[in-house]
C-alpha cells in the first residue's frame, strides 16, 4: 500500500533526534514501525517527518545499573526476551514480551514504541504501572522521568509532548521476596488483551493493575489494602470481590462492559496468585 | 553537530541475497516494494499489506522481519535475503522438506513460512512441533491447515540435526 507522502531524517545522536523532533512540525518518531507504518497505511496517523531512531544504538541498551534495571527505549522485545539482565531482575518483561504478537513483530517492535502508542488494549503499559516503573523522556528544554502512573494519559496518548523523546524505562529489580505476574485474556493465542491484570508484590506491599477498563491502565487501590499477609486463592478472591463493580469499561465487539467487568476480576485474581506464588522463590 | 535535514527521497544501499544494489527511492517506499519493484525480486509475496500475514517475510540483517512493515530507507546499509536468495545450486533441505510432505497448495504463503522457518532452523536445529508453531505463529496460511507445513519444518530439522 502506498503511504502519503513523507520526508525523513536518520538522526545519529538523541540530541539531533531531538532537535528534529522539535523543530519541524508533524515530526514523528519512528521506531519499530510495526503500529506506526501500519496505521500510516490506514491514513490514521499522517506525520509529515519520520526521525528515524534506528541509528541510536545508545537507545537499545539493556543494563542493570545498582537496583534498576533500564531498558533502553529502542531494545526491541526480541531483545527484551533474550536478555540475561532482564532473567536475573525482572524476568516477567521477557515471559509477556514473548506473548506479543509473533516473531517477526518482536524482532523490530520495541519497548518504548509499544508504550508510546498507549492501545489500552497493548501489554505493557498495565505490567509497567505495576512494577513501579520510571520513564526518562528528553525534549528541548532538557530531561524528565515520569512515573508510569503519570505517563499514560489518554488512549494513544502519553506525556511524551511534541518534540519529546522516550528515552528509557526504568524498573526497580526485583529480588528476593520479590514476585510479578500477569494474566488476562486475549484476542487469539498472541493477541491484544480483552482485558488484563498485572500484578505485583515486594515485601508484603501489593500494586495490582488493570488494562483494558479504562483510557489508561487502572490501579485497583482497594484490592491492594485488602490483600494482606500471606495470600491464598480464598482470600485473593475475597480481596478482588467487588472490583467490577467499582469499573466503568467500555463496551465493544469483543466484550460487553458487564463481561470485561467479570474479565477484569478473574484476570487480578489469576494475576495476583502467580505474583505470590514467584514471591516465595 | 550537524543536524540531518529530513527529505522526501533517499539513496539507500542494500545488499541483497549477497549482490549490493543502489537505489534513490521516496522516503515512503515500503521494502517489498523496493524489492518487488525496483529490485525485480518478485518471490517476496504482499498478502495483507497490514503486517499480519508473513506472506512478506524477509531476513534484514539474519532476522525475520515484514518487509510491508519496515521502510525502504530504513534498510539502508543492512543485508537482505529473500526467498530467491536459500536456494543455492540445489534447494536447502527445508525447500524440500516442503515438497515432500506436501506443506503448500496454492503457494502464496510459501516465500514467507521458508523464511520463518529458515531463520527457527538457524537458531534451533532439532525443533519440535511446538517450536515450530511458535515460529511460524507470524505466518498465516489459508489453504493447508498448517499440519503439513508443521511436519515439515519438524523433519527438516530432523535431518538436519
Amino acid at each position: 500500500m502506498l503511504l502519503r507522502e513523507v520526508s525523513y531524517a536518520r538522526p545519529a545522536t538523541v540530541d539531533e533526534a531531538v532537535s528534529l523532533l522539535s523543530e519541524h512540525d508533524g515530526a514523528r518518531a519512528l521506531a519499530g514501525g510495526q503500529t506506526l507504518l501500519n496505521v500510516m497505511k490506514q491514513r490514521a496517523a499522517s506525520p509529515d517527518v519520520l526521525v528515524d531512531l534506528g541509528g541510536l544504538e545508545e537507545l537499545r541498551a539493556i543494563a542493570v545499573s545498582g537496583s534498576t534495571l533500564e531498558i533502553g527505549a529502542m531494545a526491541t522485545l526480541s531483545s527484551i526476551i533474550r536478555s540475561s539482565e532482564v532473567e536475573v531482575t525482572r524476568p516477567i518483561l521477557a515471559e509477556v514480551a514473548a506473548t506479543v504478537a509473533d516473531v517477526q513483530v518482536r524482532n523490530r517492535g520495541t519497548l518504548g514504541g509499544n508504550i508510546c502508542v498507549n492501545d489500552p488494549t497493548n501489554h505493557f503499559p498495565p505490567l509497567l504501572v505495576a512494577l513501579g516503573a520510571t520513564m526518562t523522556v528528553r525534549g528541548s528544554g532538557g530531561e524528565r522521568t515520569i512515573p508510569a502512573e503519570e505517563f499514560f494519559v489518554g488512549v494513544f496518548e502519553t506525556a511524551v509532548r511534541e518534540g519529546d523523546l522516550l528515552t528509557r524505562i526504568d524498573v526497580p529489580a526485583g529480588g528476593k521476596g520479590t514476585g510479578d505476574g500477569m494474566a488476562g485474556v486475549t484476542l487469539g493465542a498472541h493477541g491484544t488483551y480483552i482485558a488484563s491484570a498485572a500484578a505485583s508484590v515486594s515485601d508484603g506491599a501489593w500494586r495490582v493493575v488493570l488494562g483494558c477498563v479504562a483510557a489508561v491502565p487502572v490501579r485497583a487501590t482497594g484490592v491492594e489494602e485488602r490483600l494482606a499477609g500471606d495470600v491464598d486463592e480464598q482470600s485473593v478472591r475475597a480481596a478482588v470481590e467487588g472490583l467490577g463493580a467499582t469499573l466503568d469499561p467500555p463496551s465493544d465487539v469483543h466484550a460487553s462492559a458487564d463481561y470485561r467487568r467479570s474479565l477484569a476480576e478473574t484476570a487480578a485474581v489469576r494475576a495476583v496468585l502467580q505474583a505470590s506464588e514467584r514471591a516465595k522463590g | 553537530m550537524s543536524v540531518p535535514t529530513p527529505t522526501m527521497s533517499q539513496t539507500v544501499t542494500v545488499t541483497v541475497n549477497g549482490v549490493t544494489f543502489e537505489r534513490d527511492v521516496p522516503a515512503r517506499r515500503l521494502l517489498v516494494h523496493l524489492l518487488r519493484d525496483d529490485l525485480d525480486l518478485t518471490g517476496t509475496h504482499i498478502g495483507c499489506d497490514t503486517g499480519s500475514c508473513g506472506a512478506c517475510t524477509v531476513h534484514l540483517d539474519g532476522v525475520p522481519v515484514k518487509s510491508c512493515a519496515v521502510l525502504a530507507v530504513q534498510a539502508d546499509g543492512a543485508s537482505v535475503t529473500t526467498v530467491e536468495g536459500l536456494a543455492g545450486d540445489e534447494q536447502t533441505p527445508l525447500q524440500r522438506s516442503f515438497a515432500e510432505h506436501h506443506a503448500l497448495q496454492c503457494g502464496y504463503c510459501t516465500p514467507g513460512m521458508l523464511m520463518s522457518a529458515t531463520a527457527l532452523l538457524a537458531e534451533n536445529p532439532s525443533p519440535t512441533e511446538d517450536d515450530v508453531k511458535v515460529a511460524l505463529q507470524g505466518n498465516i496460511c489459508r489453504c493447508t491447515g498448517y499440519w503439513n507445513i508443521v511436519e515439515a519444518v519438524v523433519a527438516a530439522g530432523r535431518g538436519a540435526a
